[in-house]
């Protein structure tokens, strides 16, 4: 049984916008399927859909198994949720909130300090446990954020842009944990803008544009699909570069240079090729004065489907 | 679950009251000024023919005092609700699995034990300066009840506004319109003394009820269709505004 399962999803809104245009989606359990997409694709309209805080109008969806739509009390006893802005009250203190969020999903009292002290300390939280969440930096109400989606040990994890605004330290330790959670064998839904972000968490990228799932597939197949990683390769003013292509031919496959280099070289194993090819560029007395590898990112497979670039392909990497 | 969850998110709207003190001040400070000037300025009304034995004008102000309060809780209670939907709270509450409707009814139930303690706060002013509860203990008991009532439906009125218009900044508007319907009613003057067509309104304004049944064991001994009258103004504003609240809530959801 597959722990998402989308067909047709449909989402049209009184104003007549249409926000969701029919997705087909499956996600596998333990899988960590990235929902990628610039803003205003569809994808917040999407998740809220399957955490049943929306009502598709069209199509059919089922999360853990229940029917978004006519089972929602089941399915929000199986997901855990951490929406866009990291919605807390700020309020209140950190364990308090996990306390709530615990007696919310029905723990038992005798187990809920210990629950809520388990997570608090898993997401790093323990010195800050006590004071109200308004003193919170971003990246720390994130991780409260998700500390209080797992306080059910849920099926499913939705985290809808759970790093957007964040500095790159706070998104390396978010990422720790969405890793950590998937060697758990949890299932991530998770939205983001973020190319980079994606390629690194997702086990599956689907990628969306005006409501409608563009393409879908591995980080890797679809890069592939956009071309393979070629080397630019710029050697000495001197270098015999007629020579220096006959060095490296049997390396891989030679392009036209561009003005900028003098060798272009399609390889097939990425970073892994580029020891070689210094290597034999050594031996043969040819001095290389630099190097670069260039491998297809999500962004081109994402200009490739739709013409246009992702808006958060420029987002500071963690 | 609808009582755990109602019950653990009473508490935290106590809490977070209790923790937002420019929320609190407004409930009581507002309406004893209001109070204070009412008194010290209008006090030969009871001079008037027609205006009803009492010790004093605070003793009979006293239920326009609490009345006003709560009304300020409703608008509090509204504003509450209206900031937890812009923050998104209210989504967070709504993916957790718990009956929907306990979703508002833990903030209705919070502002039921607050308008017990804004009750008792207008009780003891005036007892500091010089009014009397002529109806005792049992007295203080019905103003309590109707007090808790009213402040509960108020609370749900407000709730039901928050829903409907989803910014805090709309509730907030509503704030003089509250004041229009108390004066529009038997808090401040007996109503054989106001002049038409407010004498009319207030006939039919379930504040004239709710704040006479308060005052009737402040003044009195205890009249107890007067009382009943309170009683039953006030849980007829629970019932429709927990009802409107939670078709509010439903239409909210629906078409979040």
């Amino acid at each position: 049984m597959a722990a998402i399962a989308a067909r047709a999803l449909e989402r049209r809104y009184k104003s007549g916008l249409q926000a969701v245009a029919g997705i087909d989606l499956t996600v596998e359990p333990g899988e960590v399927y990235g929902f990628l997409g610039p803003n205003g694709a569809g994808k917040t309209t999407t998740v809220r859909m399957l955490v049943t805080l929306l009502r598709p109008t069209g199509g059919q969806a089922t999360v853990a198994g229940y029917d978004v739509a006519t089972q929602p009390g089941e399915v929000r006893k199986r997901i855990g949720v951490a929406l866009q802005e990291a919605a807390l009250d700020p309020l209140m203190t950190g364990v308090e909130l996990m306390e709530l969020q615990a007696t919310l999903h029905g723990i038992p009292k005798g187990d809920v300090v210990a629950r809520s002290s388990d997570l608090i300390e898993r997401v790093g939280l323990v010195e800050a446990r006590d004071r109200r969440v308004g003193t919170y930096s971003g990246g720390m109400k994130r991780r409260l954020d998700l500390a209080m989606a797992l306080i059910h040990r849920p099926e499913v994890l939705f985290l809808d842009e759970p790093t957007t605004g964040l500095d790159p330290v706070s998104r390396l330790t978010l990422w720790e944990e969405v890793r950590r959670l998937r060697d758990e064998g949890t299932t991530v839904f998770l939205t983001t803008q973020y190319l980079e972000e994606a390629d690194v968490l997702a086990d599956r990228v689907g990628i969306i544009s005006g409501g409608r799932i563009v393409v879908e597939g591995t980080p890797a197949a679809l890069k592939a699909q956009v071309g393979r990683p070629h080397l630019d390769i710029t050697l000495t003013p001197d270098a015999d570069i007629d020579r220096a292509r006959g060095v490296v031919s049997p390396h891989g496959e030679l392009q036209p240079p561009t003005e900028d280099v003098h060798l272009r070289l399609t390889v097939d194993h990425g970073s892994a090729s580029i020891a070689p090819v210094v290597r034999a560029l050594d031996e043969a007395g040819l001095t290389v004065a630099g190097m670069q590898l260039v491998e297809p990112t999500l962004d081109d497979v994402f200009v490739q489907q739709t013409g246009s670039h992702l808006e958060g392909a420029g987002a500071p990497a963690a | 679950m609808m009582l755990v969850a109602t019950l653990a998110l009473a508490r935290r709207a106590l809490r977070g009251l209790l923790r937002r003190p420019q929320f609190v001040a407004p409930l009581v400070l507002f309406p004893t000024v209001f109070l204070a000037v009412n008194v010290g300025g209008l006090s030969r009304t009871t001079d008037l023919p027609g205006f009803p034995h009492v010790n004093g004008f605070l003793d009979f102000q006293l239920s326009a005092g609490i009345t006003q309060s709560l009304l300020l809780g409703g608008v509090s209670a509204g504003i509450a609700v209206a900031l937890e939907i812009e923050m998104g709270f209210f989504d967070r509450l709504a993916a957790a699995p718990i009956p929907r409707v306990s979703m508002i009814l833990g903030r209705i139930a919070a502002a039921s034990v607050i308008a017990i303690f804004q009750a008792l706060y207008f009780v003891v002013l005036g007892l500091i300066f010089g009014a009397q509860i002529e109806g005792g203990i049992l007295g203080l008991l019905i103003v309590l009840v109707i007090a808790s009532l009213a402040g509960t439906g108020f609370a749900a009125m407000g709730v039901m506004l928050a829903l409907l218009a989803k910014n805090a900044s709309t509730v907030q508007g509503i704030f003089p319109l509250v004041f229009v319907i108390l004066f529009v009613s038997s808090a401040f003057f007996p109503r054989a003394l106001l002049e038409e067509p407010a004498r009319t309104i207030a006939r039919f304004n379930p504040l004239s009820y709710i704040s006479d049944g308060m005052r009737d064991p402040i003044i009195s001994s205890i009249s107890w269709g007067t009382v009943l009258e309170g009683i039953a103004a006030a849980l007829g504003l629970v019932i429709v505004f927990v009802g409107l609240s939670v078709v509010a809530l439903r239409g909210r959801l629906r078409d979040a």
